[in-house]
């Protein structure tokens, strides 16, 4: 049993010592907001916070995180999150879907360290994230549309 | 989400209440494929006591408050109107497109309007293209539903009108209506469409055909770039639910153990350790393979790692991707099967001997690996079976479900959810993951478990799951007269035909020609005065389908790079030498002038950069592409691609550039890094994103999308931007550096 802090509210949930927390989000918490994509952090589907920092969940072990407090796709809010969520809508930068829960995880913990990333500050914080549909070019420019609305 | 549960614990419905007496046909029997006109392929189905699943317009609007005049609109009196789309959003915008011809026509708020997945149902959503058949692909979705859709819309106008003038007591042509308002022509009062639902749900809708359609010089929605996509609220915030997401209690997980190499069987099943395991549930085989049914994926995945089989493997594949490389080259020294023949391509390969250019083109199997794996729901009970999935063609999913599941086809009902991608890879003859859930349905049933099923592919299932892109070699030999200009054009292909052995191979298989084995070859629009194009089919037994761009994916390839060899031969530029070629061709020689304008094509670039060309058509539209390489020591670096549409009428001018810009990275992730091969045993030697490489944030250049203004009818998007990326990004290396780069994906040295 671990004590998680999951989108602001404390539970806690049974886990077994090897399950990463990406099955224990998606088939034991029913929050399927975060993808699996590949399983061994090579895509970034499964991109959640923990204590605020991006991690792909399909390697990190829940039994590992006692007193954690973990945010998914569906707990994310926040100025951040909004500014994000609304660049993303107004440049249309979602096609197939799946690979934006990590992408809009990925850049609010970006947008939360570095206010006004540069080109090559983006290119390394996302370059974990996998899109087959091409939105890189768009995700790009969300996230300098969202540092501009949050006055970074 | 919770349909499929309800309907296991009330069970009191059944999901079908028709006879039983007749045997459950098999695929063959039901699906027959005849040739038709114009769109080239007509599928005829006859299901025996096959009715439609109830429209699910009709099924609302019995409230007497929902108008749905149609199978595509509902309005409700909150003043929603929904609009029902046929076709799969697999991330093509098909919602956000099919909303817009609706809308557009009906005069609704953009606001206002939602959409939702149709049910499978093929006499009202049937691809328009494909006869009988419900389905997304091809790149025709919008092209096929553009006068349905307007049509739909229309209907729906002019009956909320005449509601609207019964209730005034005025004439009809005096109601107008703006963004989903009815406007009174006298006292110029505006009335939400919402509150004459109930009125306009008890007239009798007209036909469609019937319907007058709007001017296009009135189009306020069509051809406008900023309306937002449909389906982005729900995908930013994690609520959108795929394939892979349906979750409620009881559902089971399961995964398959598939044989190490195509064409391998089980022989023997030791499950003991496996079925010890907690959270484990069933184990058996399936047709596929070895199904393994837990609570969760780990657990079945764990369990999935304890099992114990031998493979029976005397049909399996044992080849590897070098012997078949030697063997591709051996079939290219000998004739194939000629597919175009104009002129007499060998006397002029003879007479000007001294001026043949000659060079073999080849491309990889190629994974489509959308980033969602795999996945599909299913429940079988006493009277049929449910299943959910990203289903690309559901009337071909639903016979495969069927046969799979041992019911009739009227006993399946299939819900199409979201799909994280597909690429071509949801679209399957034989139905492929939902027949497989089907199987594991069927076998849980039979085994007293009475609960619905999830079946989930591991990305190494995917990538080595076979279904790729086939590979293929292209031997050209051209020649120039006295004036430099192209005297003969021979090309040579040899490539695994995709509709071997499939449903469509009766049809599509024309003289032993497939024709997605040769597209872009046999419609080579050049002006060339001797061109011989000749096709081998060898069957390898690695199973192949449909990627994006199809054929044209290697085609194009080939024709683009080896147009830009002769021109070389010749000393020409290559955009000029193309743009003399193509004069019969306005709408290629269109694109073509506005990717190279935009890309400053006559401005000379510093040493070691260059710029590249291709032109293709495709899918009934027209792209080019010229690429801007910087090619070091450290490699080829892509700076910059600029690419030019004509698809006909933009009604979504926005999805289009979305659509074209991911084909675009597509195309480059398949030219710079993507590959499938075989080792010499004939396993799949890739399995996960670290060595089935794929194109990453960093590497992606900028690209400028630059959209052809034309009143010609919408033709595809989602396929077209492909074919011409990798052959104008190894035109651009050759420009930087001369080297000449003939397979992909592209390599250096």
């Amino acid at each position: 049993m671990v004590r998680l802090v999951i989108n602001g509210s404390a539970q806690n949930v049974a886990v077994d010592e090897d399950m990463p927390l990406l099955w224990v989000l998606r088939d034991t918490l029913g929050l399927t907001g975060t993808k699996y994509g590949c399983g061994l952090s090579q895509c970034g589907a499964c991109t959640v916070h923990v204590n605020g920092r991006a991690v792909r969940a399909c390697q990190t072990f829940a039994a590992d995180l006692d007193g954690a407090t973990i945010t998914t796709i569906e707990g994310l809010a926040g100025p951040v999150a909004d500014a994000v969520r609304t660049a993303w809508i107004d440049l249309n930068v979602v096609q197939c879907g799946y690979c934006q829960s990590g992408q809009i995880m990925q850049a609010t913990a970006l947008l939360a360290r570095t206010p006004r990333p540069t080109d090559k500050e983006i290119d390394a914080a996302m370059s974990g994230i996998l899109c087959r549909c091409g939105t890189y070019g768009r995700i790009r420019a969300a996230i300098h549309a969202a540092a501009t609305t949050l006055g970074g | 989400m919770t349909h499929l549960f309800e309907r296991l614990s009330a069970a009191a419905r059944p999901l079908a209440s028709r006879p039983t007496t007749s045997p459950a046909p098999t695929r063959r029997d039901v699906l027959r494929i005849v040739g038709g006109a114009g769109a080239g392929l007509t599928i005829a189905l006859a299901l025996p006591g096959a009715a439609p699943t109830a429209a699910l317009a009709a099924e609302e609007a019995d409230d007497g408050k929902t108008f749905a005049p149609n199978a595509f609109v509902r309005v409700t009196p909150d003043n929603t109107v929904t609009v029902v789309i046929k076709h799969l959003e697999m991330g093509q915008g098909v919602y956000t497109g099919l909303a817009t011809l609706v809308a557009e026509e009906m005069d609704a708020a953009w606001e206002q309007v939602r959409c939702e997945h149709a049910p499978a149902d093929a006499d009202l959503y049937n691809n328009l293209f494909w006869g009988a058949v419900q389905g997304t692909g091809g790149s025709t979705s919008l092209a096929n539903a553009f006068l349905q859709m307007r049509r739909a819309g229309a209907m729906a106008r002019g009956l909320l009108r005449r509601a609207a003038a019964d209730a005034w007591g005025v004439g009809v042509d005096a109601v107008d209506t703006a963004a989903g308002q009815l406007i009174h022509p006298e006292t110029g009062e505006r009335v939400p469409y919402g509150q004459m639902t109930a009125r306009a749900a008890r007239l009798r809708p007209p036909s469609p055909e019937s319907v007058p359609l709007k001017d296009p010089e009135d189009f306020t929605l069509i051809g406008r770039a900023d309306l937002r996509r449909k389906d982005a609220p729900e995908k930013v915030e994690g609520r959108a639910i795929f394939g892979s997401d349906v979750a409620f209690n009881g559902l089971l997980t399961a995964l398959v153990l598939r044989p190490p190499r195509f064409g391998g069987t089980l022989k023997t099943l030791d499950a003991s350790a496996a079925q010890a395991m907690r959270g484990v549930r069933a184990v058996f085989a399936i047709p596929r393979g070895v199904a393994v049914v837990a609570d969760g994926f780990w657990q079945a995945r764990k369990a999935r790692m304890a099992l114990k089989v031998e493979w029976d493997e005397s049909d399996a594949v044992r080849v590897g991707s070098k012997a078949l490389w030697d063997e591709y080259r051996d079939l290219a020294d000998t004739p194939g099967q000629t597919f175009r023949d104009d002129g007499d391509v060998h006397a002029a390969l003879a007479k000007a001997a001294s001026s043949v250019v000659e060079a073999t083109y080849t491309v990889p199997y190629m994974a489509h690996a959308p980033m969602e794996p795999l996945s599909a729901v299913a429940l079988r009970t006493a009277s049929g079976i449910e299943v959910r999935a990203g289903s690309q063609v559901p009337t071909l999913d639903a016979l495969a479900i069927a046969e799979a599941a041992g019911v009739r086809p009227d006993q399946v009902t299939l819900h199409t959810l979201y799909a994280g991608g597909s690429f071509g890879r949801r679209a399957t003859p034989d139905g492929d993951v939902v027949a497989e859930v089907a199987a594991i349905a069927r076998g849980l049933f039979e085994r007293g478990i009475a609960a619905p099923v999830k079946l989930v592919w591991t990305r190494e299932d995917d990538i080595r799951g076979g279904r790729y892109r086939p590979m293929a070699l292209h031997r050209l030999r051209g020649a120039l007269d006295e004036a430099r200009r192209p005297l003969a054009w021979h090309q040579r292909v040899v490539t695994q035909s995709i509709l071997k052995g499939t449903p469509f191979e009766s049809v599509l298989i024309k003289d032993g020609i497939d024709g997605t084995s040769v597209e872009g070859v046999i419609d080579l629009p050049y002006a060339i005065p001797n061109m011989l194009g000749d096709l081998h089919g060898p069957d390898p037994g690695v199973p192949v389908l449909w990627w994006r761009a199809v054929g044209h994916s290697h085609t194009a390839f080939a024709v683009e790079s080896f147009v830009d060899e002769l021109a070389h031969a010749a000393g020409a530029d290559p955009l000029v030498w193309r743009m003399d070629l193509l004069a019969d061709h306005p709408r290629l020689l269109g694109v073509l002038m506005l990717a190279a304008n935009k890309a400053n094509w006559s401005t000379p670039l510093d040493a070691g950069r260059g710029r590249g060309v291709a032109v293709h058509a495709s899918f009934g539209s027209f792209v080019a592409h010229v690429a801007e390489v910087t090619v070091s020591a450290s490699g080829v670096t892509v700076d910059r691609l600029v690419c030019a549409v004509d698809c006909g009428l933009p009604v979504n001018p926005d999805v289009i550039r979305a659509q074209i810009e991911g084909g675009t990275c597509f195309g480059l992730s398949a030219a710079l890094r993507g590959r499938v091969t075989l080792d010499d045993t004939g396993k799949v030697v890739q399995s996960n994103f670290h060595d089935f490489e794929v194109l990453r944030f960093p590497s992606l250049p900028p690209i400028e999308v630059h959209i052809v203004p034309s009143a010609e009818p919408p033709s595809g998007v989602g396929e077209p931007g492909v074919p011409t990326v990798a052959p104008a990004v190894a035109n651009a290396i050759f420009a930087a550096s001369g080297k000449r780069l003939r397979d992909l994906p592209l390599k250096l040295g």
